[in-house]
């Protein structure tokens, strides 16, 4: 159930009321600025959006000098929305939550303004490596990390013991037989994989050492070997019967509908999900159905890609220091804390982790050994782009018309013409 | 007898000189002093046309020239100074997407004209015969009328989501209904081909009311008499059809198919929202790869201005030839 608004303000407030007396300079630094910003959340409205805004009304009884006006953007139009108001010079916000796919494109651009040595980036020594290497770009650091997240294997421990298995598999090939067995044993299939999404593909290239790019050598690695062998694995679970034959239109919609009516058994997913998951018939009634474990591991070792979310400063913010002052205390480690235990939201501290009522949360419980595996993601200004040519050319290997090699090579060589890498 | 030659007066006489004009006269000065109320009746659209069409227009033409990208147009934001560093580059973007280095336009182009073809003849078709059904004496018929028009009243993203979901192989209601007879279910938007009659079967729900409210009115405007003539002829229901409906139809068939051409050609909401331009991009049309160009990741506004530009070049030839088309049969609008 959603708390009451007024219960999660108090909340907050005594959190950061607490956090005045612990540490000073957390809250009302000197020069913090004044004035008004506008903070666009790309949270989840209905779910997330009302522990943000409790944040956001402590912020303002510590700084009665600034006003900060919320506006919910939804997550899929809030890019493009901020790029064409950057590009015109008005209606950008001064602050944003970017997706940490985002910032490096962002930063490239010029929209963003740089945050070392501003009193916006907090102890940066205290940040997660994986999560903080999404906010440099060309040797500064242009945000701050808000949350992260990662995928992980999702299951229906039901299914999995009616299948006679107790544990989730460990290994891509354990994946494999588990499905089988699920499929031969129960109405449900084993496995379904949003095949329509390069994203989701990346623990297959993890579990076989391969990426999509080679950043640092400029080299184009999505073809290669290991790549291969990863689409051949997806592949095979498709053809197997392993995994359900994937919708490629709303795939990751009709993955979720058939995870929580219980028609699949295994799913990989992250944290952002579980709300949505644990609303379903499968899992609603009894809540520890739901199982969480690391993804399978591949001859060459396993993990997911990084998500996520940053905090991000418009470069043409008139109100720089009220902006970093803003971020300064959103990142704080009580505010990550309380976003944590409202939500369930990974933080992106390391001494947050310590804290024994996040210790203790359910999901990061479950995800922190995900976080541990987790890869950083490919932090380029084209960054945002490398999914689209694995829409375009996965359905044609999928439908059997392409082999494995054959849709990696149309994906390299969209990558060569976006990318200008050899 | 002699005959008197009739003198003309008038020629022998000079004319009188023309009083000069206040001003000066050009034939320009002329023109706007006579026409001076139209002129200004007519400038406020004259200069909104050039500000809101005109301009961008330019822009987007220069555009197409250039090899202008969001990286390389220079802006001053905040403390970020970046230098533009684009430059003219001719017609190099015309010929990367003609020669089909980039974009893939020739088979864009055929599937986009095949889309456009088939949709606009089952809008004509389905919307005729609608519209052949609802223009006889029947009780109700203004509550078919209402009904047969909804969907063009529905927001195309509502529309298109509905859809979407109704082709959903495994939740979808198509599905549902074949599984239920005992038929195996269709992927329908996993194969090139039935996502292209999926995605024509929406536009043409959504397209055939405006079609049929047209031809509609252009029917009630056929006089009766010319049915009673012919039925009293003794003509047949498909001579007065053909040799009636048909020809009387002409001045609202020619402006609406046209119309519709166009919308179809340029038909965004309905591809983007409902395939995405997939499976891979097989039911992508020309307007949807443009939109691609322009917004997604860094965004290329020349190449995308350059295809725009070509979409707009088969448009007005369309048109044209249409039109001329027409006039040779004998109707014009």
């Amino acid at each position: 159930m959603r708390p009451m608004p007024t219960a999660a303000a108090a909340l907050g407030l005594a959190l950061a009321l607490s956090a005045c007396g612990a540490n000073p300079e957390g809250a009302a630094a000197p020069g913090a600025g004044s004035g008004e910003i506008t903070f666009w959340d790309t949270s989840d409205a209905t779910t997330e959006a009302h522990v943000f805004r409790g944040l956001i009304e402590d912020f303002e009884a510590a700084h009665p000098d600034i006003t900060v006006h919320y506006e919910n953007v939804p997550f899929d139009d809030a890019q493009e929305k901020f790029k064409t108001a950057a590009q015109a010079g008005t209606g950008a916000p001064d602050v944003m939550r970017a997706d940490v796919g985002w910032v490096a494109e962002l930063a490239a651009l010029g929209y963003l303004a740089p945050l070392d040595d501003t009193p916006a980036l907090q102890e940066p020594e205290d940040f997660l490596p994986t999560p903080l290497s999404s906010t440099r770009h060309a040797g500064a650091t242009y945000a701050v990390p808000q949350v992260t997240d990662s995928l992980a294997l999702l299951y229906n421990k039901d299914l999995l013991a009616q299948a006679g298995h107790e544990e989730p598999p460990a290994t891509m090939e354990e994946l494999k037989q588990v499905a089988l067995d699920v499929n031969d044993t129960t109405d449900a299939t084993g496995l379904y994989l949003n095949a329509a999404d390069g994203f989701f593909l990346l623990p297959h290239y993890y579990a076989h050492g391969g990426n999509l790019l080679d950043v640092e050598k400029q080299e184009i690695t999505v073809n290669d070997a290991a790549g291969v062998a990863a689409l051949e694995e997806v592949l095979d679970l498709i053809d197997s019967g392993a995994a359900a034959d994937p919708a490629l239109t709303d795939t990751y919609a009709t993955m979720q509908t058939a995870f929580k009516d219980g028609d699949v058994a295994m799913i990989f997913n992250g944290p952002w999900s579980l709300g949505e998951i644990r609303s379903g018939d499968a899992f609603s009634d009894e809540a520890d159905n739901l199982g969480v474990a690391p993804l399978p591991a591949g001859p060459e070792g396993r993990g997911g890609p990084t998500g996520g979310h940053d905090y991000a400063v418009y470069a043409g913010s008139g109100e720089l220091d009220a902006s970093y002052a803003f971020i300064r205390f959103m990142a704080s480690a009580d505010s990550q804390a309380t976003i944590t235990k409202e939500l369930g939201l990974l933080p992106t501290r390391a001494s947050v982790y310590e804290r024994e009522e996040v210790a203790s949360h359910p999901t990061v419980r479950d995800f922190e050994p995900v976080i541990d595996t987790a890869h950083p993601g490919m932090w380029i200004p084209e960054g945002g782009t490398l999914f689209q040519p694995f829409t375009q050319q996965l359905p044609a290997a999928v439908s059997g018309q392409a082999t494995a090699q054959e849709a990696l090579d149309a994906v390299a060589a969209d990558y060569r013409a976006a990318l200008g890498w050899d | 007898m002699t005959t008197t030659l009739p003198t003309v007066r008038g020629a022998a006489s000079p004319a009188p000189p023309r009083r000069p004009r206040r001003g000066g006269s050009g034939p320009l000065r002329r023109a706007l002093a006579t026409h001076a109320y139209a002129w200004i009746l007519a400038a406020p659209v004259v200069i909104v046309t050039t500000v809101i069409i005109g301009i961008p227009f330019a822009r987007g033409l220069y555009l197409s020239l250039t090899n202008a990208t969001e990286a390389t147009v220079g802006r001053t934001i905040g403390m970020n100074e970046i230098p533009a560093t684009y430059t003219f580059v001719g017609a190099d973007n015309y010929l990367a997407i003609l020669s089909g280095e980039t974009g893939a336009f020739w088979p864009r182009l055929a599937w986009t004209l095949v889309w456009t073809v088939v949709c606009i003849g089952a809008h004509y078709g389905l919307g005729l015969g609608l519209a052949l059904l609802l223009n006889r004496p029947l009780r109700g018929r203004a509550a078919y009328r209402v009904a047969m028009v909804l969907p063009w009243a529905v927001p195309p993203f509502v529309t298109a989501f509905t859809w979407r979901f109704l082709f959903n192989q495994d939740y979808g209601v198509f599905n549902a209904a074949l599984r239920g007879v005992g038929l195996p279910a269709v992927a329908w938007l996993n194969d090139p081909l039935t996502a292209k009659i999926a995605v024509i079967c929406v536009n043409v729900w959504v397209g055939v009311p405006f079609m049929m409210l047209a031809l509609l009115g252009g029917l009630q405007s056929i006089p009766a008499e010319h049915y009673e003539a012919a039925r009293v002829d003794g003509a047949s229901a498909w001579q007065r059809f053909v040799h009636i409906t048909l020809p009387g139809l002409r001045p609202v068939s020619a402006p609406v198919v046209l119309l519709g051409t166009i919308w179809t050609f340029n038909q965004f909401p309905v591809i983007y929202l409902v395939t995405g331009g997939g499976p891979g991009d097989s039911t992508e049309l020309l307007v949807t790869y443009a939109y691609r160009m322009a917004f997604e990741g860094i965004r290329d506004y020349s190449g995308s201005a350059a295809y725009g530009m070509l979409i707009l070049l088969l448009l007005v030839a369309m048109a044209v030839v249409y039109q001329r088309a027409l006039r040779r049969g004998g109707t014009a609008w």
